[in-house]
């Protein structure tokens, strides 16, 4: 048995299958910064931190005429998103059920993948973790109101990254209400600005929760690395006569290595 | 046009199996190049055109590898098999068997892929 202990859960293989199909199903549409950076992984639950390949001076020297250097690393983070089934509903599972009842499972993979997203796109400050769009050393470029706009906007920070010698093709996340403004703004002649704002990119559109307005970024691979350490799995915390308390956890780090291969676009509010 | 690397007929095929398909075939193709290019290289006299040869061997190896890890990222049953047998020291049938007892009894032996996890790795380039 891992550390998941699964083996201890009130589970059975076909409630486990139904378990984890839901999850991916969920996780697979919300999971949107794995579709723009760099997947590195998965190294396993015991990998604790990336290195950095950079040294820092430990403030003591233990020996006059050696000099104190300590290697950086950066840690990687753990989050956790609980949720609970009805034991009601895994044995229907194990009778033949299709259709059991898992809104607690989809609300805590959406949590998970947001809190992935917010982590690579907008920084997780206290866990060490730099955001690109913190990372990005270009202007933002402000969206405004009238999405007929967009394409001027999202031409505008590819020249900024053409102009930096950042190449493409690029990717465009955007956060679920601008994203749902794309998809339902046509231009004039009727042609659908989602199309034109991937012939611009000559990449994908990725619906990116956690995104505040829009983020361009290079997709030409080295610029933003996501080190997984075990990849998103479904584990067991306990269970009573009613419920049984599971949960999906991840262990992962980010960084940014090309600050200048991305550009954020903020919405206008 | 040629449907032979599929088994049922492709319309009633959704795309990601249809693309699944071709990853098949294409490794199968990598491993067959390989195998002609290692028959032609040993009886090859020039040595410039075994040089040419092997580097497109070279190249070969790399398209193996791309489509085996792209096999191996959508299939976590595969993976998990896979990361148990490749790259592990010692015999490889021994390694092969433990890999199936591990994987039956719930691969608990394995941290970098442990039962439970969703394989769901990279999602680079995909829009939904």
């Amino acid at each position: 048995m891992n550390h998941l202990l699964r083996d201890l859960a009130p589970v059975t293989d076909a409630g486990w299958d139904q378990l984890e199909d839901e999850a991916r199903r969920q996780l697979g549409s919300a999971l949107a910064a794995r579709k723009l950076v760099d997947f590195s992984g998965p190294h396993g639950w015991e990998h604790s931190a990336t290195g950095l390949g950079r040294v820092e001076t430990v403030p003591k020297a233990l020996v006059e005429g050696v000099t104190p250097l300590r290697r950086s690393v950066l840690p990687l983070v753990e989050p956790r998103a609980d949720f609970t089934v009805a034991r009601a509903e895994l044995e229907a599972i194990g009778r033949g059920a299709e259709d059991a009842d898992f809104d607690s499972l989809d609300e805590a993979a959406r949590r998970i993948a947001l809190a992935e997203n917010v982590a690579v796109f907008q920084g997780w400050e206290e866990a060490g973790i730099t955001g690109i769009v913190a990372a990005s050393p270009h202007d933002a470029i402000t969206l405004s109101d009238d999405l007929t706009a967009c394409p001027r906007h999202i031409a505008a920070a590819v020249e900024v990254l053409l102009a930096h010698g950042i190449s493409g093709p690029y990717g465009l996340a955007l956060g679920p209400a601008i994203y749902k403004g794309v998809i339902e703004t046509t231009e004039h002649g009727g042609y659908p600005l989602f199309d034109h704002l991937r012939k611009i990119l000559d990449g994908p559109l990725v619906w990116a929760p956690g995104v505040d307005g829009a983020v361009v970024i290079s997709l030409r691979g080295g610029d933003f690395l996501f080190e997984c350490g075990q990849d998103i799995a479904i584990g067991y915390d306990s269970h009573d006569a009613e419920v049984a308390r599971l949960y999906l956890v991840e262990s992962f780090s980010f960084r940014v290595a090309t600050p200048e291969a991305a550009v954020a676009l903020p919405a206008s509010h | 046009m040629p449907t032979e690397q599929y088994h049922e007929p492709p319309g009633e095929l959704p795309n990601d199996v249809r693309t699944y398909a071709r990853l098949c075939t294409s490794l199968i193709e990598e491993a067959e190049a390989i195998n002609w290019y290692a028959q032609r290289l040993a009886v090859e006299h020039d040595d410039d055109a075994a040089a040419i040869m092997r580097d497109a061997q070279d190249e070969e190896f790399k398209h193996f590898s791309m489509d085996l890890e792209y096999l191996l990222r959508r299939t976590p049953i595969w993976r998990e098999v896979a990361q148990r047998v490749l790259f592990q020291p010692g015999d490889i049938v021994e390694n092969g068997d433990a890999a199936e007892a591990a994987f039956e009894a719930g691969g608990d032996e394995d941290e970098a892929a442990p039962a439970g996890s969703l394989g769901i790795g990279s999602l680079k380039g995909r829009e939904r």
